[in-house]
């Protein structure tokens, strides 16, 4: 008989969580809540006495100190006090994170009986609420339905073992015509085309035979966009026009918009970022673009990867999950990169809606931007802070066009021994699945990812949502670098979407591979071959080892109670050949399979929009729009968000997220260093800005570039050796407007890069970042993330943004021009505007070398670069992280315009900007430093805690005190 | 002359061994990375070493409550060891994790059975937050907190940190015999609220000892702080200083194990 044990707080002891889930309920409008009481539920099944029961919960899952437990009570006591309940379960096959462990507590309690372990959470609810606004509460805040219900009995729902009876599935390809190939396409969720479905039944004509089921789905998860790329890849026909050429609102600044040539652009990838990276030809890129991520050199002994992906469409529908199984996922990109690197820092940038966001406004079947934030927040926080890797970087932006489709990217880099830098996978090799067991969770992961979400992708698509177990891939890290550093296997590569299927299809290409099916360990039975070849379970490597070594590798994992199992060979077939239980279920040519592909040929358009050109005078007092500059959720502190990350775990935090004299100031990037004995770190910086990309996607890539490059100069970084890294995350590429975007990004990213001589090493794209709303399709704005790495010789030649001395120089470094175009000052007024600013690279480079040097001989007391809000923004939080106040004089800013207004010159989010503090003793040398820069001595730091800046007439235009900004700055997120 | 040997002791998540390990290699002992499972199947014994340290992370994923999965499995599988390695006057010490692995199986506030008296439970604020605090040291016969200045600076990272004791009487014993070396502070030295006080533990503790000093726990991090650049503020608070405030503690530990030689 299952036993099911209740554990909570004792009377008197502080429930935080009951209060966290109070005081959410309130932020629903439900303020008849009076209390939140929370216990946690174990429900425990196997062969057990009363006694041993009683056992494990007062010994293991009660901590006598603070909780009580109850065992198989039906809760009368509390019902007797007209509490309502509510318990949440995972539904059966969601893998339950804590099972494993709870089942190893009891084993070392010396009680072998126990077979499963399901967790559930039980709220008790005190207050007038009705069954309506119960059902409210647990489904805006307690579970999510793909993953979890209600429980209603107090039994659980275990998930019965069902047996797998074989029966090989062909599919009737060779008789079916264009409609039925679609049909068969859409139907199997393969997300495949007319023209790749064509293709397939092509080769399977040749062959004289119809595709197995696992054949076919082999074949779509290696053609899917989100592992082969085929829109970057194929082949692009290009057009762009200017919309109404004979308007009035002419505008100058558009019509010097770079025009790019029409006609066919093959291999878009190859033309431009993959291109840029060939030309500067670095030394000290040691593999670009072709494994799991980009590795640069370190120093002598060691070299350092990176890799960003993104986890969209998960996090959509289930925001916990989705985010937790991203960081998992990228953290297995180094550590399958070469021969594996760990992992020693993570980066996570996020774009939702708004989090205050009408729920009127949500459509039916996408979940409030709150709880998707909140959501993701944690599963960020759960996977990265368990995996002891510090969370270092990133940004999080705003735009209603985020509501059904957020983006959340998710980054690490690691750091490994030079000679462990490269993989080859050996005829004779066994194929070695190491890490967790293989389960029904997570199918069709990179063909969803594929497609559009629609109101009814919670239903279609919920085997693609999985939670993540951060402790098995611990234990899979510590022991692969073990077995790494015992030379015990010669090729790695991570399972990530598309499963086996795409790590051994990938690690065989070259060569061939065989695999038995059955070998694959599983978390229950029932699964068919087909299921067990594409599951994208999480936490699982595959290795590749050469027979003789085996039995020590086998040894290596065995000690630390992790998995490693032989599930077939690499052959010199030069096929994918793949039985179960003896049964031939699928064979393909390798060449075919990765080649066979049908080059694609799209339409693209972009059309050079023109936006409305505001009317906005300029206040004669401008303090209070700075202060509603930094109330925007775009702009305001993310101080809530960044605490919750260890950013400090391995010791290596040098520069940290928060800065300041309290440490709660903006850092533009951070330092970490990953060997404590050396004076050598990194920096890591990112630029995002897709308000930019509203007006042309060209000049926000080349903004994006500016943005991180100009943060690892403000850290005290240079331009030497910065590797950068793109991620695009677009729309629908097959209708034309959104792929003629990604075309403009695409050359503002190889004409920026070129010229900053900063080599993209690795990348990724998603897209069909589109939602669908009874045919009405959410486009999201495209949006590009660069992210830089850049490699610092000392480390004690970092600076930080906050304002340090009273007495201290402010300097304006790099020049303003009128532009307002999606700026957050227009942005106030809901106005895009079209003066997006431009990079003029050449002079950029220029001052960022200079600005180096200065910092590389210790002239800069602190530097903060200007983004988002602009001059007043940047340099008000420069002075309250400091706790100083400052003066500025506008008219010592270099500003070269005709039309010269404060709050153009304020708020414009021109680049290649910064502020920079300098005491007095060092001015002359700072100024010879920068001579033939443009700079202005625009200001100074004093006691005095206020912000004042002088007009360009001299007149007062912004007076507030430190509090006052600093507090507008605060409030939005303090949650 | 041989070197003080300190057991760094690792299972499933724990994650801040590497940077302990350093930091008692700059204090000029030797360590070692064991994994539990060694432990418990005698491939290594504890004898061998003077220090056993129980580093950060998150042991079996905190699953049921944090430190407690680890706490049961030394409690039901390593007890002897254990009793033994503290009764030959062997130093222990528990960094957050580990100090709350060290609560859990009963080793502090520690007693004669090994009963939990005390526990880590959920912060106030019901969230993992990761912060710098300024740590009252206080003067007691703790053989790890020697030489401290009045107040240190150390960060905390945990979602849960705050201090309970199973009774007032366990309270009042801790104060009576010295037991509590560490308070969360403010600047100059006061007992303050949050964030100073980052979870809301009794009486702002931050760290205790067992009744003899040897045993030390603390929820914040002394080994994020042992070097220089790791301050926060450290390129304004002065570059010229090389260590930071918790190498001391780490420096104490090997200096005392010495005598154990």
């Amino acid at each position: 008989m299952p036993y099911k044990i209740e554990v909570s707080d004792k009377a008197g002891v502080f429930d935080a969580v009951g209060c966290g889930v109070k005081k959410d309920i309130l932020d629903l409008g439900l303020n008849t809540i009076r209390q939140v009481r929370f216990a946690q539920v174990y429900s425990i099944e196997g062969n057990l006495t009363s006694e041993e029961a009683k056992k494990i919960a007062e010994e293991l899952l009660t901590d006598k100190v603070s909780q009580v437990f109850s065992i198989n009570a039906q809760g009368a006591k509390r019902k007797a006090h007209n509490d309502s309940v509510i318990e949440i379960a995972y539904n059966p096959g969601v893998m339950d994170p804590a099972e494993d462990s709870v089942l190893k507590g009891i084993r070392d309690l010396g009680i072998e009986g126990a077979s499963s372990v399901k967790t559930a959470k039980k709220y008790y609810l005190k207050g007038n609420l009705s069954s309506q606004q119960l059902k409210t509460i647990a489904e805006k805040l307690l579970y999510n339905k793909l993953i979890q219900h209600i429980a209603v009995s107090s039994q659980p729902s275990a998930l019965s073992e069902t047996t797998y009876q074989f029966k090989l599935i062909t599919v009737d390809l060779l008789g079916a015509i264009d409609k039925k190939l679609l049909e068969i396409s859409r139907k199997g969720q393969l997300f495949l085309n007319l023209a790749e479905m064509r293709q397939i039944k092509k080769y399977f004509q040749g062959l004289k035979r119809n595709p197995t089921d696992c054949e076919l789905e082999t074949i779509a998860q290696t053609w899917s966009e989100h592992c082969c790329h085929k829109t970057f890849r194929g082949k692009i026909d290009y057009k762009e026009k200017i919309q109404n050429p004979k308007s009035k609102a002419q505008n100058k600044s558009q019509i010097s918009n770079p025009k790019i040539k029409s006609g066919k652009i093959d291999n878009l990838l190859k033309q431009t970022i993959v291109k840029v990276t060939k030309e500067l030809n670095k030394p000290w890129c040691v593999s670009v673009f072709q494994d799991n991520s980009g590795v640069i050199r370190f120093d002598e002994q060691y070299n350092v990867c990176f890799k960003v992906e993104t986890h969209n469409h998960p996090s959509a529908l289930e925001p916990f999950g989705g985010a937790n199984t991203g960081v998992g996922g990228v953290i297995r990109d180094p550590l399958g990169t070469g021969l594996g690197a760990k992992p020693f820092f993570n980066t996570d940038v996020f774009c939702f809606a708004p989090p205050d966001l009408a729920t009127g406004k949500v459509p039916k079947g996408s979940l409030h931007p709150k709880r998707v934030m909140k959501g993701v927040v944690s599963g960020v926080r759960d996977y990265g802070n368990k995996m002891g890797i510090p969370t270092v970087n990133g940004a999080i932006l705003f735009h209603e066009r985020f509501v059904g489709n957020p983006l959340v990217y998710c980054g690490t880099a690691g750091i490994m021994p030079k000679e462990k830098s490269f993989k080859e996978t050996h005829v004779g090799d066994l194929v070695v699945v190491v890490g967790g067991r293989t389960g029904r969770d997570g199918i069709h992961g990179a063909t969803f990812s594929s497609g559009e979400l629609t109101h009814e992708s919670e239903t279609i698509s919920s085997g693609a949502v999985q939670i993540g177990n951060p402790i098995q891939e611990k234990k899979m890290v510590d022991t692969i670098l073990q077995a790494r550093d015992l030379n015990l296997y010669s090729a790695i590569t991570d399972c990530g979407a598309g499963g086996l299927s795409s790590a051994v299809g990938e690690m065989g290409a070259d060569l061939g591979a065989r695999v038995d099916l059955e070998k694959v360990p599983l978390k229950y039975s029932g699964l068919s071959y087909m299921e067990i070849w594409i599951s994208e379970s999480q936490e699982r490597m595959v290795l590749s080892v050469s027979p003789e070594k085996i039995e020590e590798l086998k040894e290596v994992f065995s000690r630390e109670n992790v998995e490693a199992t032989v599930i077939g060979e690499f052959t010199d077939t030069k096929r994918l050949e793949l039985f179960y239980k003896g049964a031939l279920v699928c064979d393909l040519e390798m060449e075919f399979l990765h080649h066979g592909t049908p080059q694609i040929e799209k339409k693209a358009l972009f059309v050079h929009a023109r936006h409305l050109e505001p009317k906005l005078k300029c206040a004669k007092d401008l303090t209070e729009t700075l202060s509603k500059l930094f109330s925007r959720y775009d702009i305001c502190s993310k101080e809530w968000v960044i605490r919750q990350y260890d950013h400090e775990v391995q010791g290596g935090s040098i520069l940290k997220p928060l800065v300041g004299i309290v440490n709660d100031g903006p850092s533009d990037a951070s330092i970490v260093k990953p060997l404590l004995n050396s004076q050598k770190g990194v920096i890591v910086s990112n630029g995002i800005n897709f308000r930019f990309g509203l007006i042309d996607p060209y000049w926000m890539a080349a903004s994006c570039i500016d943005e991180a490059l100009r943060q690892v100069i403000s850290v005290g970084g240079s331009l030497k050796e910065v590797a950068i890294l793109d991620n695009f995350c677009w729309g629908n590429p097959d209708k034309p407007d959104r792929l003629g975007g990604l075309v403009r990004a695409a050359y503002g990213c190889y004409d920026a890069a070129r010229i900053f001589e900063a080599p993209f090493i690795s990348g990724k794209d998603s897209f069909y970042n589109e939602y669908t709303v009874h045919n009405k399709s959410i486009a999201i704005p495209g949006t590009l993330l660069i992210s830089a790495l850049a490699v610092m010789d000392d480390v004690e030649k970092a600076v930080s943004m906050y304002a340090k001395k009273a007495g201290n120089l402010i300097y304006l470094v790099g020049e303003t021009f009128n532009e307002l175009g999606g700026s957050h000052y227009y942005a106030l007024s809901e106005i895009i505007g079209n003066a997006v600013p431009k990079v003029n690279a050449k002079k950029a480079k220029a001052v960022f070398q200079a600005l180096s040097k200065a910092t590389g001989v210790g002239l800069v007391a602190a530097m903060h670069d200007c983004s988002e809000g602009g001059i007043a923004v940047a340099a008000a939080e420069m002075a309250f992280s400091g706790g100083l106040g400052m003066d500025l004089f506008l008219s010592e800013i270099p500003y070269p315009e005709k039309e010269k207004r404060n709050d153009f010159l304020l708020f414009s989010e021109s680049n290649s900007r910064f502020i920079v503090e300098v005491e007095k003793k060092n001015q002359k040398k700072f100024e010879s430093a920068l001579k033939g820069m443009p700079f202005g001595l625009a200001g100074c730091l004093k006691e005095k805690k206020d912000f004042q800046v002088f007009g360009l007439e001299g007149n007062i235009c912004i007076k507030a005190t430190l509090e006052e900004l600093k507090c507008a700055w605060q409030k939005p997120l303090k949650w | 002359m041989r070197k003080v040997r300190v057991c760094i002791l690792r299972t499933a998540g724990t994650n801040c061994d590497k940077e302990t390990a350093f930091a008692f290699k700059t204090a000029g002992a030797e360590t070692e990375l064991v994994h539990v499972n060694r432990l418990i199947g005698w491939e290594k014994q504890l004898e061998d070493y003077q220090i056993l340290a129980f580093p950060g992370g998150f042991s079996y994923g905190d699953d049921i409550a944090a430190g407690k999965i680890l706490a049961n499995e030394l409690k039901c599988k390593l007890a002897n060891q254990i009793k033994d390695f503290v009764s030959q006057g062997k130093l222990i010490i528990g960094i957050c994790n580990g100090f709350q692995i060290l609560v859990k199986a009963g080793l502090l506030p520690g007693n004669k059975d090994f009963t939990q008296e005390a526990s880590l439970i959920t912060n106030d604020s019901g969230k993992f937050e990761d912060r710098w605090t300024y740590l009252r040291a206080v003067k007691t016969k703790c053989i790890w907190t020697k030489n401290l200045p009045q107040v240190i600076y150390l960060p905390v990272a945990h979602g849960e940190g705050k201090f309970v004791v199973k009774e007032k009487s366990v309270l009042e014993r801790l104060k009576k015999n010295q037991q509590i070396v560490f308070q969360y502070c403010d600047k100059q030295g006061d007992l303050s609220g949050y964030p100073d006080n980052p979870n809301g533990a009794i009486d702002n503790i931050a760290g205790i000892c067992d009744a003899t000093g040897r045993i030390l726990g603390l929820m914040p991090h002394p080994e994020r702080h042992q070097l220089n650049v790791q301050h926060p503020c450290w390129s304004a608070a002065g570059k010229n200083k090389k260590s930071g405030d918790g190498l001391q503690i780490f420096q104490n530990g090997v200096d005392y194990a010495k005598k154990l030689l």
